[in-house]
């Protein structure tokens, strides 16, 4: 701690001139290294909206800007649109964030703040365990276990309770946009945990100990010092795993019911962008046919890009906001 | 030492017996039986065979872009699709059966235990959202004596493009004219006008599992392997018949118009004895292949599939290919040049 400090405050203690001069050297491999890292994925990224674009012509030619539009998906008829498919991946990755933000900033802050370091470690190690468990095992627990959880005891008093909005009305069959946002919550709450934790952590301490100097209580610090100082780093962690959310696919698919049907209920079954892709593209036969699908892929590809920008506008003016 | 001996022993034997490799990819219902197929030919000549279970429409395209040797496929080809693929290569793709399956539908009804019989008329009216109910009279007066429930009927289909979904939509729209106009020709994957999507025979058969009401279809295979409740069809001949290897193997036997290019439908078969549901599996093979080792391993292999081969796939529950089928296929196996 005390060293890294001394060398990030410039203080680099002079040495013989040869090892500066290697390091020179070192500096500039480093630098040469690093360059063509950063260069290599760059273009792999736009080979991939390259692939994509070129891929998806006959789909452009065809349905232009209404395909994101259309909600008609109709191999048979070679009739196609994604709007079923973005409605149900932003209506899912809506939920599980809703569900996963209080879940895991709430259990982060316990982590970081309130639990004694043992239980802290050992949590901290269950939940990266979590967030190791292949996405199919998810989609499997969700389908046999999770949905007949749901349909048995959160469905009837959330129907008897809010029956009214349309967001609860129709019959439910356990696969659904509520039991594919409740499996996507779990899968993306260890990744909002592990980071906000870390985050929390690298809060200085002196700033709670300033705190608790002048009265406040343990929950006060918390609340109103450490958590706004965390705060770039916590909406960092919610689009990770929003991002981890867009693109899920195994686990989305065993439990939202794959019907490309746009509905207010979040009892009915929907589809999503990746289910979709997953599910026909093995056999799927006709250019129009496999180029929509392609296009589906870019179009989730440009969801995420808006989605992470968004992500880095709203970060840097918190961040002002807060400096 | 000795060790080493033998190790270099058997390194300087391996030219001797050098081994054709051959690649395929493509369907995945008929995948077990050709993973045990390549497994008994390569014990017995020296042949390799490697099979990629990709999906039919992987298949067809990895044959069509030249990135296998062989494909297969649960759907027949098209007259047009084959069209294109001589346009583009200069020389034909032979479609060769080599097994018969079956979708069966499976369903979960409070109180029912005997199997259910289904009307092509039922089938087709709970398909298209039409028979909501387990009592409808469509289904009620083809099961006398079964105490049907008024239970909501939940229709389930595959969601992953797939085989048996050919199969099935290619019998609704040969028995229901508004299923064909509606629905349209058998596909893959189609715009289904009722239900709720599994992936695949595990994820349809866990939701009928789950749902009280709940229909769908299932491979023949994977509902006898897991003990699936099953229904038995009316065939055209008025009959109700359940699915097995008799049954299959009879809806093939029965379809005797068969095109020389074996591109056959086998669902709403003739025979008395036949289940309506049925269908060839094909491998696709390029009429063309320019190495004399691939040519004549490709060659031996579905030779021994069609003839020997059939001896094993009974055990696996897939039913035989029947005798004139297979005297047919061996004339076109010498188209391969």
């Amino acid at each position: 701690m005390a060293t890294s400090a001394y060398f990030e405050s410039g203080n680099v203690p002079r040495v013989r001139s040869g090892f500066i001069d290697r390091l020179r050297g070192g500096d500039e491999i480093a630098y040469l290294l690093t360059l063509a890292s950063s260069i290599a994925i760059l273009v792999i990224v736009g080979l991939i909206v390259f692939e994509l674009w070129i891929n998806s012509q006959p789909t452009i030619k065809t349905f232009g800007w209404n395909f994101l539009v259309s909600s008609k998906w109709d191999p048979n008829g070679d009739k196609f649109g994604a709007l079923p498919f973005i409605y149900g991946t932003c209506v899912t990755s809506a939920l599980a964030l809703l569900i996963a933000i209080p879940l895991g900033i709430a259990a982060a802050i316990f982590l970081s703040e309130m639990a004694p370091p043992k239980l802290s470690s050992l949590l901290t190690f269950l939940i990266e365990l979590l967030a190791a468990v292949p996405s199919v095992i998810y989609g499997l627990l969700g389908i046999f276990v999770l949905a007949p959880i749901i349909k048995a005891y959160v469905v009837p008093p959330l129907v008897n309770a809010f029956g009214f909005l349309p967001i609860f009305q129709g019959d439910f069959f356990g696969v659904s946009f509520l039991s594919a946002g409740v499996v996507l919550s779990i899968m993306i709450v260890p990744f909002i945990i592990s980071v906000s934790r870390e985050v929390l952590l690298a809060v200085p301490i002196e700033q709670r100990e300033a705190a608790l100097a002048v009265g406040a209580t343990k929950w006060e610090t918390t609340w109103q010092i450490v958590l706004p100082n965390a705060r770039t780093g916590i909406i960092g962690s919610i689009f990770l795993a929003l991002a981890r959310a867009l693109g899920e696919t195994m686990a989305v698919t065993m439990v939202i019911g794959n019907t490309p049907k746009i509905t207010a209920s979040l009892l009915s079954p929907g589809y999503s962008i990746a289910a979709v892709i997953a599910n026909e593209f093995a056999e799927a036969s006709g250019s129009l046919y496999i180029s929509s699908l392609i296009f589906l892929g870019l179009v989730l590809f440009g969801l995420t890009i808006i989605i992470n920008a968004a992500a880095r506008v709203l970060i840097s003016t918190t961040a002002e906001r807060s400096a | 030492m000795k060790l080493a001996y033998l190790a270099l022993a058997s390194v300087a034997t391996l030219p001797l017996t050098a081994q054709t490799q051959l690649t395929g990819a493509g369907a995945t219902f008929p995948a077990p039986i050709y993973q045990k197929w390549f497994n008994k030919y390569a014990s017995s000549s020296n042949v390799q065979i490697n099979y990629q279970p990709i999906g039919s429409g992987g298949g067809i395209r990895g044959v069509n872009e030249s990135t296998v040797d062989f494909g297969a496929s649960d759907m027949p080809l098209n007259a047009k699709a084959l069209q294109a693929f001589k346009d583009k290569h200069g020389f034909d793709l032979l479609m060769f059966p080599t097994v018969l399956g079956a979708a069966v539908p499976s369903y979960n009804v409070s109180g029912v235990t005997q199997p259910l019989k289904f009307t092509p008329e039922a089938l087709a009216g709970i398909y298209l959202g039409k028979i909501t109910m387990w009592n409808a009279p469509e289904i009620k007066s083809a099961n006398p004596g079964v105490n049907l429930p008024n239970e909501k009927i939940v229709v389930v289909h595959r969601s992953d493009g797939s085989g048996t979904t050919f199969c099935w939509t290619d019998y609704l729209a040969k028995v229901s004219s508004e299923w064909a106009s509606k629905v349209g020709k058998p596909n893959a994957s189609v715009d289904w006008p009722a239900g709720i999507g599994g992936k695949g025979n595990d994820g349809v058969a866990g939701f009928i599992k789950q749902q009280p009401g709940a229909i769908g279809y299932v491979e023949l295979i994977y509902a006898v392997k897991n003990n699936l409740p099953f229904g038995v069809v009316k065939n055209s001949a008025g009959q109700f018949v359940k699915a097995d290897l008799n049954s299959v193997g009879a809806a093939a036997a029965s379809t005797t118009d068969i095109p020389a290019n074996f591109a056959v439908s086998i669902t709403n078969a003739a025979g008395k004895t036949a289940y309506p549901i049925s269908t060839y599996t094909w491998l696709l093979v390029p009429s063309k292949i320019d190495d004399a080792n691939k040519r004549n391993a490709i060659r031996g292999f579905l030779k021994w599939a069609i003839t020997t081969g059939q001896n094993e796939v009974e055990a696996l529950q897939y039913a035989r290919l029947p005798k004139a089928v297979v005297a047919a296929e061996e004339k076109q196996i010498a188209k391969i040049q």
